[in-house]
């Protein structure tokens, strides 16, 4: 029985582990700080394993530069980075607004807690919203590429180096190309869900066709720059070409390493429902608020937990934004 | 809490300015890439990224420290919850690069071809 007494006992405060406060903080906040200890190390978990699979393919990893290019209302313009750089600022700056309101609530000024957690609530949208463009433009690729027998990713190149989509060379031919459905088979059915828009022969045959495009292998040189081959050697590799690869799923994708498109759906996919459940809480304390419940409370402190998380959330994507947009 | 609670409004907005700075500078040394910084190694890692990880860690401390008011509580709070992360994370970082590299060796210098 000794051990189980507290020193809250005769408190009404026991759900919230009484006054007794060990490290100086309540309950709440501080198990709070410890649940995002253990989400930090779950993150990290995650980027030590992308590192991981990075360091084993040092050599062909794709260039984020070249992958993430897209900007709204910008189309055909590449614009590394802005976008990406956008969305970093976004929440930078609902975070900034998030310390307001827990500053406003030590000053217990209702309203401007209430303005301020709005506005955090729409910078999380706008945040979680840009993702959501982002991972549409990941998905549906730009160029398209072609993977050979061996597993290694093959681009198309002018002879100036400039990158060229498969849509601008490819013939058509006149073949039969069949998507299996139900009533066929069950057997290969996710071919005809992927069912890209040239076959391997009808990238060849454009090849062949247009003398002066290259083939530009996954492999970095010296200066971090792909290796682009000979004609002769493009005509060789492409002979191996099994499949046509356009934009990226879990399996595939053309930009280079399959678990690139992996990690990069994962982690920022884990990330991004962190801002999504951030928003839903948000929502729920920017309620509360208005409802008057902590002024009932005389503590504004559960806006500071939440505040907390939210804050976990922009350093999360502080570290996400450095490994996977600029290293 | 004991400490007590005086508007920082100035505070936040300077930390912002600097948070929005690094990220500036983050994104234009993205851009440009200086080949001087990029292919200059400092213990296997070049300095570009060596720059990039520095400002993370600042930005993150900010993050931390200011906004989610770290340099408020207790060195006891503040011990409990940064030292677990910076010793487990090195650890792991360690453990897991090292043993990328080494497979990355394994591919290098022998016949395999498996993409995994």
């Amino acid at each position: 029985m000794g051990a189980t007494v507290t020193t809250a006992n005769n408190d009404e405060k026991t759900w919230g582990g009484g006054h007794n406060e060990p490290l100086g903080a309540s309950y709440g906040k501080m198990m709070m700080w410890f649940f995002i200890v253990s989400d930090a190390l779950t993150f990290s978990g995650f980027l030590g394993a992308y590192g991981f699979s990075r360091f084993k393919f040092i050599e062909t990893w794709p260039l984020a530069d070249e992958v993430f290019t897209h900007f709204p209302f910008m189309h055909g313009v590449p614009a590394p980075m802005y976008y990406v750089a956008l969305m970093t600022f976004i929440l930078i700056f609902s975070s900034v607004t998030m310390v307001l309101a827990v500053d406003a609530g030590h000053q217990m000024k209702k309203t401007k807690v209430a303005i301020y957690m709005f506005l955090t609530i729409i910078g999380g949208l706008i945040f979680v919203g840009s993702q959501a463009w982002e991972w549409k433009n990941f998905i549906k690729g730009e160029y398209g590429a072609v993977e050979t027998t061996g597993g290694s990713l093959l681009q198309f190149v002018d002879e100036h180096g400039k990158r060229v989509a498969l849509a601008d060379f490819a013939v058509k031919l006149p073949e039969q190309r069949e998507a299996l459905t139900r009533s066929h088979s069950t057997w290969f059915m996710e071919d005809a869900q992927t069912q890209p828009s040239f076959t391997v022969a009808e990238v060849q045959a454009g090849f062949k066709a247009h003398p002066g495009l290259l083939i530009r292998s996954e492999k970095l040189d010296e200066h971090k720059k792909k290796i682009v081959l000979t004609r002769a050697e493009s005509e060789a590799h492409l002979a191996n070409a099994k499949y046509v690869v356009e934009g990226a799923n879990l399996i595939r994708n053309e930009y280079g390493n399959k678990l690139f498109a992996d990690f990069f759906f994962f982690i920022t996919g884990f990330h991004g429902f962190h801002v999504f459940s951030g928003v839903i809480i948000n929502i729920i304390i920017f309620f509360n608020v208005l409802l008057g419940t902590y002024e009932k409370r005389r503590s504004y402190e559960m806006v500071e937990k939440v505040g907390l998380y939210w804050h976990f959330v922009d350093l999360v994507w502080v570290f996400v934004f450095t490994v996977f947009y600029l290293v | 809490m004991s400490h007590e609670h005086v508007s920082n409004t100035k505070r936040i907005w300077f930390v912002f300015g600097l948070l929005s700075l690094v990220t500036i500078v983050e994104v234009i040394l993205g851009i440009y890439k200086p080949g001087a910084l990029e292919f200059n190694h400092f213990i296997g890692l070049n300095l570009l990224n060596w720059i990039f990880y520095i400002l993370t860690i600042f930005k993150a401390y900010y993050i931390v420290w200011a906004f989610m008011h770290m340099e408020g509580e207790k060195s006891s709070l503040r011990w409990s919850v940064v030292s677990p992360v910076i010793f487990l994370v090195l650890y792991l970082l360690f453990i897991l690069l090292t043993e990328g590299h080494y497979i990355y060796g394994v591919f290098k210098d022998s016949t395999i071809k498996w993409n995994f």
